[in-house]
């Protein structure tokens, strides 16, 4: 009864989702599309860093520099080079997979609590780095980056970079979605319940690591070249820890490994201080007693994954689910 | 030449050595069943066999290659699989997903494999969709052996399939394990029930405190007064056959 609830609490959120989604840039004021186009830049963030964290288990503190090599990558090559944002796309997926590779190699092999602590370093040295370089634009960061075009037709509109944001999310979605059932998912999925088991079915764990940390880190990296198109300008502080942590609440908060989660917290995280700009003074306070509260009253997330919701079932029946095998086995020998 | 060659392998827990130095072949084709009271070794040996554990010295060979250097992924491949004791199987998973990941070393899932593996045990074809965490201890083991099986060994390592199983099941799993070495693959098993596995091994070794204490046909062992004492229980009948 409660399951049957749920599925229709599930299915009607699913098409407010896509009626929000469609209708928003064809009703919406224009703030209100960047609101929305940001909540994509968020869900494109979540699904990346929810390939290491949600399917391959590996803590990530400084999942920003990825995103902004993403965004600089594409800010200096349109800015400087003038090269069209589509060429700059395999460019900043090259940068954010090899600094995946170089920051990924050394680590993966060490306890995972070590990658948290390189990982934070490494967000660190990004941002400090494209504070201080000038041909990162030093603290002012770079602007009058230019429009998206298709065919000759710039996507200039709030409009219309929405729309390319949406086409963005449902790349990534796609991506997402396939990893999870590919042969990797399985084997990100055996190693985080036990590595020893999973290398004696043959799989290589520090391989398969890598490879959830290389295709996160292009997943932020076509995140950030978004984010530099629609903003035209960019800046070291969209890239603090801070904004990694922010990106690891979305996770969090809408259920690891769980991708329908990932898109609701993402609207929650981006919503909710909007929403309490009526209270400036106390806004930020506000939001964060509000995140609070959500994860006391769901701590398995907004929308649990199938995963998730089987670990956390498992410990709770762990006894009844004995005493059912023993009785099956009993079962079985009166076959 | 043997298909597996252990040569002196001593292997460690930090300064604490487990092996000290033991020997021991099975030739192709074998059962051979390895003995030996609570913490005399087995588990440490098979896990080094496999590349799960480096072993401190000592050479272990698979099929004419060294393997004792080689990481657990890259001998699976070589067609050495290892069903590890106690946590078998990826209780998360389905039995589809974890048969499926048995054949991970594959590019495709070989569907003959799947074909034995579900002849073996109709049981989990029945349970395919269904989540192997919720599957009772025996059907679990089944999983296990037949995720093993799914990467096509030449030799499997069975690590006591059949603890704490009841009577009829360790009786099914002993009879499906001849089965599956009948079919050719060649099975070395670390058993606790050692009547069963004197029955079912052509031979054994008796592990004793790190060193092989004893060797030999398992009827020759069956009727070893050491071993009837120790692992048979005093006066157990003798139903060994040769
Ligand atoms: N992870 C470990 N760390 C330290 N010592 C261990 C570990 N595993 C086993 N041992 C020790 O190694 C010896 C052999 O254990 P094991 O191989 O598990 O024996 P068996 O499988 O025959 O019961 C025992 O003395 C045990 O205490
Ligand atoms: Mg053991």
């Amino acid at each position: 009864m409660n399951a049957l609830g749920n599925r229709w609490v599930r299915g009607a959120l699913v098409v407010a989702v896509i009626v929000v989604a469609l209708g928003l840039p064809i009703v919406g004021t224009p703030y209100l599309i960047d609101v929305g186009t940001l909540v994509l830049v968020y869900i494109m963030l979540g699904l990346g860093l929810n390939v290491v964290v949600g399917y391959a288990g590996l803590l990530d503190l400084g999942y920003a520099a990825f995103f902004a090599i993403g965004a600089y990558t594409t800010g200096i090559l349109m800015d400087d080079a003038h090269l069209a944002f589509w060429w700059t796309l395999p460019v900043a997926a090259c940068f954010t997979a090899l600094s995946g590779v170089v920051i990924g190699t050394p680590t993966l092999r060490l306890r995972s609590d070590y990658l948290a602590i390189v990982t934070l370093g490494f967000g660190e040295i990004v941002r400090i780095a494209a504070t201080n370089l000038t041909f990162t634009g030093g603290p002012e960061g770079l602007y009058g980056i230019a429009h998206p075009t298709i065919g000759g037709f710039v996507l200039r509109s709030p409009q219309a970079l929405y729309f390319l944001g949406l086409a963005f999310v449902l790349v990534v979605l796609a991506g997402s979605y396939n990893l999870a059932r590919s042969r990797l998912g399985r084997a990100w999925l055996a190693i985080r319940e036990d590595e020893a088991a999973a290398q004696a079915a043959g799989i290589y764990p520090v391989h398969s690591k890598l490879m959830a940390y290389v295709l996160g880190a292009v997943f932020a990296g076509a995140a950030g070249s978004f984010f530099a198109v629609k903003l035209t300008a960019i800046n070291p502080s969209s890239f603090t820890f801070i904004q990694s942590v922010t990106i690891l609440m979305v996770i969090i908060l809408g259920g690891m490994g769980s991708l329908p989660g990932v898109i609701l917290a993402a609207a929650v995280i981006v919503v909710l201080p909007e929403v309490l700009r009526a209270f400036d003074q106390v806004r930020m306070f506000a939001f964060g007693i509000g995140l609070i509260i959500l994860m006391l009253v769901r701590p398995q997330g907004l929308w649990p994954s199938r995963i998730g919701q089987i670990e956390r079932r498992a410990v709770a029946v762990s006894e009844a689910s004995a005493a059912a095998g023993v009785a099956a086995d009993a079962a079985a020998t009166t076959e | 030449m043997n298909l597996l060659e252990v040569r002196n392998l001593v292997t460690a827990y930090g300064s604490i050595e487990a092996l000290h130095g033991i020997s021991l072949d099975v030739a192709d084709g074998e059962i051979v069943a390895l003995l030996g009271a609570n913490g005399a070794g087995k588990t440490t040996a098979l896990r080094t066999i496999s590349g799960l554990l480096r072993p401190r010295s000592g050479e272990v060979w698979f099929a004419g290659a060294r393997i004792d250097r080689r990481p657990a992924h890259d001998i699976v491949r070589l067609g050495l699989t290892h069903v590890p004791e106690g946590r078998w199987i990826f209780s998360l998973m389905t039995v589809d997903e974890n048969l499926r990941l048995g054949a991970y070393a594959e590019p495709r899932v070989p569907q003959a494999a799947l074909d034995r593996v579900f002849t073996l045990f109709p049981r989990l074809r029945e349970r395919r969709a269904q989540v192997a965490g919720t599957l009772s201890g025996g059907e679990q083991q089944m999983l296990a052996i037949a995720r093993a099986l799914m990467t096509r060994p030449r030799l499997l390592l069975l690590d006591e399939p059949s603890m704490g199983l009841a009577p009829v099941l360790v009786r099914l799993i002993i009879q499906t394990i001849a089965e599956i070495n009948r079919d050719g693959t060649t099975v070395l098993i670390v058993e606790q029930n050692a009547s069963a596995a004197l029955r079912l091994a052509r031979r054994a070794y008796v592990l004793e405190n790190g060193r092989v204490a004893l060797e030999g046909p398992s009827a020759d062992l069956a009727k070893n007064e050491r071993v009837r004492q120790a692992y048979l229980g005093v006066g157990a009948p003798l139903r060994a056959q040769g």
